[in-house]
C-alpha cells in the first residue's frame, strides 16, 4: 500500500492533535498551517519522536505504530530523515563525522547514496573538515539536510528547515530544496508556514488547523480554492502550468503558452519547448470589463468570473477561469461594487507579475 | 621521606584510584538518571548525593563504622567486618566523594541540548548508542572535572578515614592521617614535606582541571 497513512490522537499542554490522512506516498508534500496549528506536532507523532497515546502510521506499507496492539517503532528503527528547524549537529564532530552518523549505522544492503553525490548535490564538499561553529547558518541546514539524506531514509521529514534563516540565506538554500525535489525518490513532508516557499518545491499541500488535517490536495488544485485559509495570505494566487514556446531577443522576454493565452516575462534561461510552473498572486492581477487600451501591462487575459468571496476589510477574492486554466485576483470592495463584478461575467486579467514555480 | 610515610602515599593514591573508578562507573548513570528523570523520588535522592557536601565527616564516619562492624549491615555479610580494612575505606570514600563526582556529571548532562539526543535517535542510534557517541563526548569537561574533583577529594579525606579506618600502617593509614601522626609526634620536618606535596598535588590537579575547561572548543 502506498502512501503516508496515519490517525494520531495526542494531548498536551492544553493542545490536542487530532489529525488523519492519508497521504501521497511520493513527492514532495507541503504540512502548511498558522504557528501553533500543530504542524511539528504532527511531524513529531510521524518521526516517533513524541507517542501519540492513540496513534495508527504506516508508511509505503510499513506500519510504525499501532497503539490498538501496542506496536511503536521507536525512532531510531524507523529508517528517518528529520531536518529540524536548528540544524541540530553535533557539535563534537566534524561535518564529515555528522554526515556519515546515520551512514555507519544503516546496514551496507540498505544504504543509498553515497557522501561525494550529497556533497555535490549541497555544495558542502568544502566543509567537511570543519566544526559545526564553523559555518554560516545556511551551511548548517545544508549539512542537517545531507546528514538526513544519508541516512539513507524511506522518509524525509523536514520541519521548517529555513525558518531560522534570513532571506539571502534562504534564497542560498533554496535551489538545493528544488534539487532535491527533483531527484528524490522517497516521499518528503516540508512543514512550512510560508507560501512563497512550498509554492516553489511542494507537489501536494495539507492544511492544518488546530491540530486537524483540514483539507489536503495536489498544490495547483489548493492554491485556486479562494475558500481555503492560504486564499487569505497575502501571497495567495494561482500555480500556471506553461510551457515556453519562445525566447524574444530583442525585448529580453520569454513567452509561456497555457490553455488561457500567452503570458509574457523576462527573458528566462531555459529550452524552448521545456515546462514551467508559474505563479501569479492574487494581488499582482487587477479587473477590466473591456481590453485596455494603451498601457505598460503586458499581459491582459480574457476570462470569465466563476466565483466571488468577499474576505472582509473590504477585500474581495476572485476566481477566473481562462481558457480551463484558473487564475485568482485580490481587488477592492469598491472596485467589484464600480465593475458590477458577478459570477458569470467577462473580464480582462491584467497580470502585472510572474512569480516563477517549481 | 621515611619508608612508612611512602607507604601511606602508596595507600592513599591506591584508595583514590580505586574510589574514583567506582566512582565514575556508578555515578554516571546515576547523574544520567537525576539528569533525565521527572520521576518524584528525584529530589530525594539529590539529597541524599548531597549529604556528604554538609555533614562532619564523623557522622558519616561513625555510622559507617557501626554498618561495617563485624555485625553491622554491610559487615555483617563478611566474616571480619569491614572496618580497618582497605575495603572499607574504599566504601567509606566513595560515599563521601560521591557529590564530588555526581553533580559535575549531572550539570554536564543536563546542559545537553535535547535536540541533539533527538537528531541522534532519527539517525539509527539507539539509547546506549546514543549515550556513547553523543552524551559522553559531549559532557567531557564534567568527567574530568568529576574524576578529578572525586579523586583529590578522596587523597584530601580525613574524619571519615579516622573513624573506620584507624592507622594501620601499609593498610589503612592515609597521607592526611601520617601527617596529623607527625604533628602529634612533633616532627615539623616530615609534617612539612608531606602538607607541602599535598598542596602542590592539590594546586596542579585544580589548575589542570580549569586550564582543560577553558580550552573545550565546543560550547
Amino acid at each position: 500500500m502506498s502512501g503516508i497513512a496515519f490517525c494520531f490522537e495526542r494531548k498536551q499542554d492544553g493542545f490536542q492533535l487530532n489529525a488523519e490522512a492519508v497521504l501521497p506516498g511520493i513527492g514532495v508534500t507541503a504540512l502548511f498551517g498558522a504557528s501553533g496549528s500543530g504542524k511539528t506536532s504532527l511531524l513529531r507523532c510521524i518521526a516517533g519522536l513524541d507517542q501519540a497515546e492513540k496513534g495508527q502510521l504506516t508508511v509505503n506499507g510499513e506500519c510504525w505504530q499501532d497503539s490498538a496492539k501496542g506496536l511503536f517503532v521507536p525512532p531510531h528503527q524507523r529508517a528517518l530523515g528529520y531536518v529540524f528547524q536548528e540544524a541540530a549537529l553535533f557539535p563534537h564532530l566534524r561535518v564529515k563525522a555528522n554526515l556519515e552518523y546515520g551512514w555507519r549505522r544503516t546496514p551496507g544492503t540498505q544504504r543509498k547514496g553515497n557522501l561525494n553525490h550529497i556533497c555535490d548535490i549541497l555544495g558542502i564538499g568544502e566543509l567537511l573538515q570543519r566544526y559545526p561553529n564553523q559555518l554560516s547558518g545556511g551551511e548548517k541546514q545544508r549539512v542537517a539536510l545531507g546528514r538526513a539524506l544519508l541516512n539513507s531514509p524511506r522518509l524525509l521529514l523536514m520541519d521548517e528547515p529555513m525558518a531560522a534563516l534570513d532571506r539571502p540565506r534562504k534564497a542560498e538554500i533554496m535551489p538545493y530544496l528544488e534539487r532535491l525535489h527533483a531527484e528524490a525518490d522517497i516521499p518528503i513532508l516540508y512543514v512550512t508556514h510560508d507560501l512563497e516557499e512550498l509554492a516553489r518545491i511542494a507537489d501536494h499541500l495539507a492544511l492544518i488547523e488546530q491540530g486537524r488535517i483540514l483539507k489536503q490536495g495536489p498544490l495547483a488544485e489548493m492554491f485556486a480554492s479562494i475558500d481555503l485559509p492560504i486564499a487569505r495570505d497575502e501571497n495567495a494566487g494561482a500555480i500556471i502550468q506553461t510551457r515556453i514556446t519562445r525566447h524574444d531577443e530583442e525585448y529580453h522576454l520569454t513567452h509561456l503558452q497555457f490553455c488561457g493565452g500567452e503570458i509574457l516575462v523576462s527573458r528566462i534561461e531555459r529550452a524552448t519547448g521545456e515546462s514551467l510552473n508559474i505563479r501569479i498572486h492574487a494581488r499582482d492581477v487587477s479587473l477590466a470589463l473591456q481590453p485596455p487600451g494603451e498601457s505598460s501591462i503586458l499581459n491582459v487575459v480574457p476570462a470569465v468570473v466563476t466565483d466571488i468571496l468577499d474576505q472582509g476589510a473590504g477585500r474581495i477574492m476572485v476566481r477566473l477561469d481562462a481558457g480551463g486554466t484558473p487564475l485568482l485576483a485580490r481587488i477592492t470592495h469598491k472596485s467589484q461594487s464600480r465593475l458590477g463584478l458577478q459570477t458569470g461575467a467577462t473580464v480582462y486579467a491584467q497580470i502585472k507579475s510572474v512569480a516563477l514555480s517549481i | 621521606m621515611e619508608p612508612a610515610d611512602i607507604s601511606a602515599l602508596w595507600v592513599t593514591l591506591r584508595l583514590a584510584f580505586i574510589t574514583t573508578l567506582i566512582l565514575l562507573l556508578l555515578g554516571t548513570p546515576l547523574a544520567w538518571w537525576l539528569s533525565q528523570t521527572q520521576s518524584r523520588f528525584k529530589t530525594v535522592v539529590e539529597t541524599v548525593v548531597a549529604l556528604p557536601l554538609v555533614l562532619p565527616p564523623t557522622v558519616l564516619g561513625f555510622y559507617l563504622l557501626i554498618a561495617l562492624a563485624p555485625g553491622g549491615i554491610i559487615g555483617g555479610m563478611t566474616t571480619h567486618g569491614l572496618a580497618f580494612s582497605f575495603t572499607g575505606l574504599v566504601i567509606g570514600s566513595a560515599l563521601y566523594s560521591l557529590p564530588f563526582v555526581v553533580q559535575p556529571l549531572q550539570n554536564a548532562f543536563r546542559s545537553i541540548n535535547p535536540l541533539n539526543l533527538q537528531a541522534a535517535s532519527t539517525l539509527r542510534a539507539s539509547p546506549l548508542d546514543r549515550f556513547f557517541s553523543i552524551v559522553v563526548p559531549l559532557s567531557r569537561p564534567g568527567f574530568i572535572t568529576a574524576a578529578t574533583l572525586g579523586f583529590a577529594h578522596t587523597v584530601g579525606e580525613f574524619g571519615v578515614v579516622l573513624m573506620i579506618g584507624g592507622n594501620i600502617p601499609g593498610e589503612t593509614q592515609v597521607l592526611s592521617i601520617a601527617i596529623y601522626d607527625h604533628v602529634e609526634a612533633l616532627e615539623y620536618t616530615q609534617a612539612h614535606w608531606l602538607s607541602g606535596g599535598l598542596l602542590l598535588f592539590s594546586f596542579i590537579i585544580l589548575f589542570l582541571v580549569y586550564r582543560q575547561n577553558n580550552r573545550w572548543p565546543h560550547t
